[in-house]
Formats: structure tokens, C-alpha cells, sequence
């Protein structure tokens, strides 16, 4: 069992969607920003930092280098902070200014990837700064600590907040597909538990404004994503991504960010032809404060979707 | 035999003429690209280049991926949207 305790992380809340859940279906959220630096990834980063340890790939003052849009840095750059490890986080020059902000205050260096060619042109700069300069990169999107701890920790934290409500079993677990790792480990321990859980990817159409993409040659498919474990895929598109999040500030009060809308999105998809009595279990990465100038929680819909398009918004 | 609506991401609109949409007809996703290879051979191969789906190509037909489903034996309802995604690394990172 793997223990996050010493990075300060610890079980997150789950709640139930009382308002939005259709009759006779039960929503729970797994509440992600409880976690110190405000998302699932800070799961992630300690898990990945402490496996490298325990490789003894890493000692104090080693540098490290992480592409990410935000999340996955600003978690890494605080456990790097605490243990003593420099951190350069590679991200698209298109990201929102509160990120940067963050990424910085947290004292990692910051370096930009051209915004068209989306995550791909971050990871493939990244792997080319790590290779030149000599920086460890942990690269979630192939490390296989980042399934592991949703395995070790968020899949067993949503059996047991489950149990202590009375509730013996999940019938569905839906989250988000950014690296797979959460879809993968989350969904694997679940299905171990409860065999019959069906699991369902919600994927942002990330590739569709890619213009840097030259080919199809040029895909990636992220290792940690374990396609076996995922029953159904549903493709999520900006807008209903956008509604999806001011319909849970709106109905159930919650300030959260546009993939948490794109799961809930894809939930309530779901959950409308589950049986009576099923029970949905997703997850909430982050909260919307990193999303705040993108636009997205108030105004015209039209123009929030208009500006989300063609920069990284999740 | 259902008439669909096929979006092409932007790394394959030079295989269609530049078009962001196209139709085609068939009642598989199979049957769609075959008639699609009639018109757009380049844009075929890219789709379905040993007549398996590409390893990079995301399919969704009325967005739920046909990977998931029955793959290029996917029945398709007249109508039906057929959207094309490459396969990239995406998500809340």
C-alpha cells in the first residue's frame, strides 16, 4: 500500500449529486480539490517522485522536467519544493496566466511549447530538453506509478467512503481520459472489487484543433492508458463540457473545472438508461479557479466556447 | 443504406479536398469508408490502412467510439454523425 500521508495527501471528500442524478440513480463525486495544490494530480506527482526515490533515480538537487498544461507541474513542483529537486515544467505557450502564475509561485522554471501543436509539441520538447540538458523527466503519461496510486489509493477511498454510507457496490465509474491513469487504475481496482462495474472513458476532442499535426503517423496513445479496463469511450465536446460545469455550480454549488463538467457530462449520458438503483461513481479533478480567465463560468456560452477552442482549456 | 455526415479532423482534410464534412453512405462504419475510398483513397488509407482500423484514428459514431463497440462493424443509422479524431495525448494534465 502506498503512503501518501507524508506529502500531505490524504483521502478526498465524496459527495453525492443529489440534484443532478436522474430519479432512482445515485451520483457520487470524488472531490479532487481537497488535495493540497487543488487536483487529482497531486496523487500522481507523489507517487512518482516517491517511486523514483525508491529507485534511487533521484537525490537532492537533481533537476526534473514534466510537460504539462498546469495541473501535473504545479503538484510536481511542490513536492520537488519539498524534497529538494529543481523542477522545469514545459507547457503550451497557450495556457491561462493563472497557471504560469502558479507553476512559478510553487518555484518551478517554466518552459513553452508552441500552443498549436497542444500537448503532443509539449511532451516532444520536453523529452528533447530532458535528453540535452539532463533533467530526469517522470513522464506521467508512461510512468506506471500514476495508475498505481489511483489503484492504491483513490480506488480503495471510493470503496470505503461507499461501505460507511451502506452502499455495497458501484455499477459505473466514469472519469475523464487525460494520461489514462485515473480511467486505468481507478477502474482496475473497482472491477476487482465488483466485477460486473462497467467503466466509461470521457475523451476531450483534443485532437481536432491540433493544427501542428502533420499526420496521423504523429498520434500518441499514452502507455499508462489500459484500453481493456474501459468498456465505453464517449467523445465529450467543449460545449456541453462548459454547460456540464456551470450546471454543478449552479445545481449542486460546485466550483469546478471543464473536465469535471466533461465527466458529469458523460455520467449523466449514462445515467439515464441505468436501471433504478444504480450507483455512479466519478471523479472531479480540480476546481475552476485555474479556469477563471478563460472565460467559461459566466457570459455569452458562444463566446466561452469560441475562445476555448483552439487553446488548451483540459 | 444510411446516408451519414463524416467531420474530418484537420490533419486529414488534404485527403478530402480540403472539406471539413463529407457524406458517404453505407450501413457499417465499414461500409462508409469503402465508399469513401472511392472517392478518397488517400483519405482511406489513412483511416483504415490494412482494411484494420489505424492505431492512431479515433472513430465515434453519434460520439461513443467504435473501438468500444463493434470497430469497423459498427451499424451506422441513417443520419448518423461519424466524427474522426486523431489520437493525442489530451486531458487535464
Amino acid at each position: 500500500m502506498i503512503d501518501l500521508t507524508e506529502f500531505g495527501i490524504r483521502e478526498t471528500p465524496l459527495i453525492e449529486l443529489t440534484r443532478l442524478s436522474p430519479t432512482g440513480v445515485r451520483i457520487f463525486a470524488k472531490c479532487e480539490w481537497h488535495l493540497p495544490t487543488g487536483s487529482v494530480k497531486d496523487r500522481v506527482a507523489a507517487a512518482m517522485v516517491a517511486a523514483a526515490e525508491t529507485r534511487g533515480l533521484l537525490r537532492p538537487g537533481d533537476r526534473l522536467i514534466e510537460p504539462s498544461s498546469g495541473n501535473t507541474g504545479i503538484a510536481l513542483a511542490r513536492i520537488a519544493r519539498m524534497r529538494g529537486y529543481r523542477l522545469a515544467v514545459v507547457v503550451p505557450d497557450n495556457v491561462s496566466a493563472e497557471r504560469i502564475e502558479l507553476l512559478e509561485a510553487f518555484g518551478a522554471e517554466v518552459r513553452f511549447s508552441p500552443g498549436a501543436e497542444g500537448s503532443n509539441g509539449a511532451v516532444t520538447l520536453a523529452e528533447r530538453l530532458a535528453r540535452d540538458e539532463g533533467h530526469l523527466m517522470l513522464h506521467q503519461y508512461e510512468n506506471p506509478a500514476n495508475p498505481e496510486v489511483h489503484a492504491a489509493t483513490t480506488g480503495p477511498e471510493i470503496v470505503t467512503q461507499l461501505a460507511a454510507m451502506g452502499i455495497d457496490r458501484a455499477d459505473v465509474f466514469v472519469a475523464c481520459l487525460g494520461t489514462g491513469g485515473t480511467l486505468t487504475g481507478v477502474g482496475a481496482h473497482l472491477k476487482e472489487v465488483w466485477p460486473d462495474l462497467k467503466v466509461i472513458a470521457a475523451e476531450p476532442p483534443a485532437g481536432e484543433t491540433i493544427a501542428g499535426l502533420r499526420s496521423l503517423a504523429e498520434g500518441y496513445i499514452p502507455p499508462v492508458f489500459d484500453p481493456a479496463v474501459v468498456d465505453r469511450k464517449l467523445l465529450v465536446r467543449l460545449r456541453p463540457s462548459i454547460e456540464t460545469t456551470r450546471l454543478l455550480l449552479d445545481a449542486e454549488g460546485l466550483f469546478v473545472g471543464p473536465s469535471s463538467g466533461a465527466a458529469v457530462y458523460a455520467a449523466l449520458r449514462i445515467a439515464g438508461d441505468l436501471p433504478p438503483g444504480s450507483v455512479l461513481v466519478t471523479v472531479l479533478p480540480d476546481a475552476g479557479w485555474k479556469y477563471l480567465s478563460t472565460g467559461i463560468y459566466t457570459g455569452s456560452l458562444d463566446l466561452a466556447e469560441e475562445k476555448a477552442v483552439g487553446s488548451t482549456l483540459w | 443504406m444510411s446516408t451519414v455526415k463524416i467531420q474530418l479532423p484537420t490533419v486529414l482534410r488534404q485527403h478530402a479536398g480540403g472539406a471539413k464534412t463529407v457524406e458517404a453512405t453505407g450501413d457499417t462504419v465499414g461500409e462508409v469508408f469503402a465508399d469513401l475510398a472511392r472517392r478518397y483513397p488517400a483519405l482511406a488509407a489513412q483511416l483504415a490502412p490494412d482494411g484494420d482500423l489505424g492505431v492512431f484514428v479515433n472513430v465515434f459514431v453519434d460520439d461513443e467510439d467504435i473501438r468500444y463497440l463493434d470497430g469497423l462493424d459498427t451499424p451506422v443509422r441513417d443520419d448518423a454523425e461519424i466524427t474522426i479524431l486523431p489520437a493525442v495525448a489530451g486531458g487535464a494534465r
